[in-house]
């Protein structure tokens, strides 16, 4: 605790980043395999429902002046993965559904609520691209807790969701039980997206999950290595996002996407050439 | 607790099961004895599938009883003693990013338990169910750039890696070409033989597995017939006639030719 207390704003910053560049990809993989990565793009628009619900509740009511806005994104996450859960089982045939329903009903109900409350643009501005420099200790806090919790989920159930993305009957014949890992994967979903939100933003926290996979399975072979390459290039994006944003003065989530945009790019031209190389020696 | 010692792997009484209005199952009684190599044959429709979901507690029965190992179904949890090869196994998501070592170790996720990891001995279970299936030089292969042989050879491995004692296959050899289903059935016949495992076959194809199993029963909503492959060979035109419904012919598979063309229902379409 007193060391995180002597952390100045950007060492605060940069902890938080390394954080969620490792537990976003981890999540990431998962995601992929069940093919539901767009499922982190309802959940960042549902939080922020959740943030500007704290701050007008802060506002609003002296006694809540204390309240955190992470902590009713996190909760709103929650509720709103858990929706999604739901819908899936509702519409079996149509479980894409799920996701636009719930999105549009977290910008709509955030834009009621932003249209409330008295905050200033540049407030906003840091919750939808993310800022690193508005990092405060209350929140480093939430983000290592957060992290902690979601990073022993994935180690715990790790087993049990592969098996469950690869094959869900085998997954229940061995003895496994899909409704109770649907739901603790729902939770953390939630998680990880309400966490990762203060430093990319709520409108780039689906890039955080999906990009450092994207570029992984370019040239993994196995599960492991998705993971493990996701997990460096999702740090490498931190880290180089941190940099050249503090340097050029720019939002920071815009430039950890951009690096990571430009890492995909360069997964893609490697295993393109790779390929080339490959057929040019077997086709002589 | 109180297991009975019993000769059967698998007891169904009584069994009906219905979709809605559709029955699919009508008073199935079937006992099958352990060490036997068992092929459930039947049309389209005929209730296979929905039988063998009962069997694994894929569906909840709505009328009469199971019998695992000669424990109820509902206070069976052994689960890892009963493996599974789904008919659509091979229809899975072939960008999926897993090598055929981890889909075999999925094989014992389900018994190991939360938090934990393969340890060693695991590891090498795992290479062993590999290495019974024949597909050692693969193991670091990703399951995606295997023909669809080799992927159901992979997917028997991770069936088996939980040293089952009944294996379960539902129409396997589904997109399998010809010779290698040969050398699939031969696998299956030394698992039966050798490791002395309760197979149990669902297939259209009764023909071609003749060669191989020990016991027949056809299913067409009810049990038309049950009984070694001797007595299935003598009654079979009659057998296949009152369950298809029409005159159907087997022909029974020699092992140096590879066409396929045994039943043909009504409107002339092959029904393997």
């Amino acid at each position: 605790m007193e060391i995180l207390q002597q952390l100045t704003f950007l060492e605060r910053g940069i902890a938080a980043g390394l954080i969620i560049g490792f537990i976003c990809p981890l999540l990431g993989a998962f995601l992929l395999v069940r093919r539901i990565t767009i499922i982190s793009e309802a959940l960042s628009h549902i939080t922020l429902t959740g943030i500007t619900a704290g701050i007008f509740l802060s506002q609003g009511f002296v006694f809540l002046s204390f309240l955190n806005p992470l902590y009713t994104g996190l909760f709103f996450s929650l509720i709103g993965s858990l929706l999604v859960e739901k819908l899936r089982q509702i519409y079996k045939n149509f479980q894409e559904l799920a996701i636009p329903v719930i999105l549009s009903a977290g910008i709509g109900l955030s834009a009621i609520l932003i249209s409330l409350v008295n905050t200033s643009y540049s407030e906003w501005y840091s919750y939808l691209f993310g800022s690193i420099v508005t990092v405060s200790l209350n929140d480093l806090l939430f983000i290592i807790i957060t992290g902690l919790l979601a990073f022993l989920m994935i180690v715990a159930f790790y087993k049990e969701l592969l098996s469950i993305s690869f094959d869900q009957e085998f997954a229940k014949v061995s003895g496994i039980s899909i409704r109770r890992f649907n739901f603790f994967f729902s939770i953390l979903i939630a998680l990880v997206i309400s966490m990762s939100m203060k430093v990319v933003g709520i409108l780039l926290v689906g890039a955080m999950v999906t990009l450092p996979i994207a570029a992984s399975i370019q040239i993994a072979k196995s599960f492991r290595q998705v993971i493990f390459w996701g997990i460096v290039f999702g740090e490498v994006s931190m880290i180089g996002g941190i940099l050249f944003s503090y340097f050029f003065d720019i939002a920071t989530g815009g430039m950890i996407v951009v690096t990571g945009i430009g890492l995909l790019l360069l997964t893609t031209i490697i295993k393109r050439s790779k390929e080339y190389v490959e057929h040019k020696l077997s086709g002589g | 607790m109180g297991e009975k010692k019993t000769p059967y792997a698998i007891e169904i009484d009584h069994v009906f099961f219905s979709y809605g209005q559709r029955d699919v199952l009508q008073d199935i009684h079937l006992k099958i004895s352990e060490g036997s190599f068992l092929a459930l044959v039947g049309p389209n429709g005929s209730g296979k599938s929905t039988l063998i979901k009962c069997i694994l507690g894929l569906l909840t029965l709505q009328k009469g009883s199971i019998k695992l190992f000669g424990q109820s179904i509902k206070k069976f949890h052994e689960w890892n003693q009963i493996g599974f090869v789904s008919q659509k196994a091979n229809s899975f998501n072939s960008g999926f990013p897993a090598t055929v070592f981890e889909v075999v170790s999925m094989g014992l996720y389900g018994k190991i338990g939360l938090f934990r990891f393969l340890t060693k001995r695991h590891k090498e279970k795992v290479k062993e169910a590999i290495k019974q299936v024949g597909m050692e030089e693969y193991m670091n292969q990703n399951i995606g750039e295997l023909s669809g042989g080799q992927q159901q050879r992979v997917f028997i491995a991770r069936a088996l890696v939980s040293e089952p004692r009944l294996l379960i296959l539902d129409e396997p050899t589904v997109g399998v070409d010809a010779k290698s289903v040969q050398n699939f059935y031969n696998m299956l016949r030394k698992l039966n033989t050798e490791k002395k495992i309760t197979l149990i076959l669902v297939t259209h194809d009764v023909g071609a597995v003749t060669e191989y199993i020990t016991d027949v029963a056809c299913l067409n909503k009810c049990l038309h017939f049950h009984g070694d492959t001797h007595e299935f060979e003598e009654k079979q035109d009659e057998m296949m006639s009152t369950m298809y419904g029409h005159d159907v012919r087997v022909i029974t598979h020699n092992h140096d030719h590879d066409h396929h063309d045994h039943f043909h229902d009504h409107d002339g379409s092959d029904l393997r």
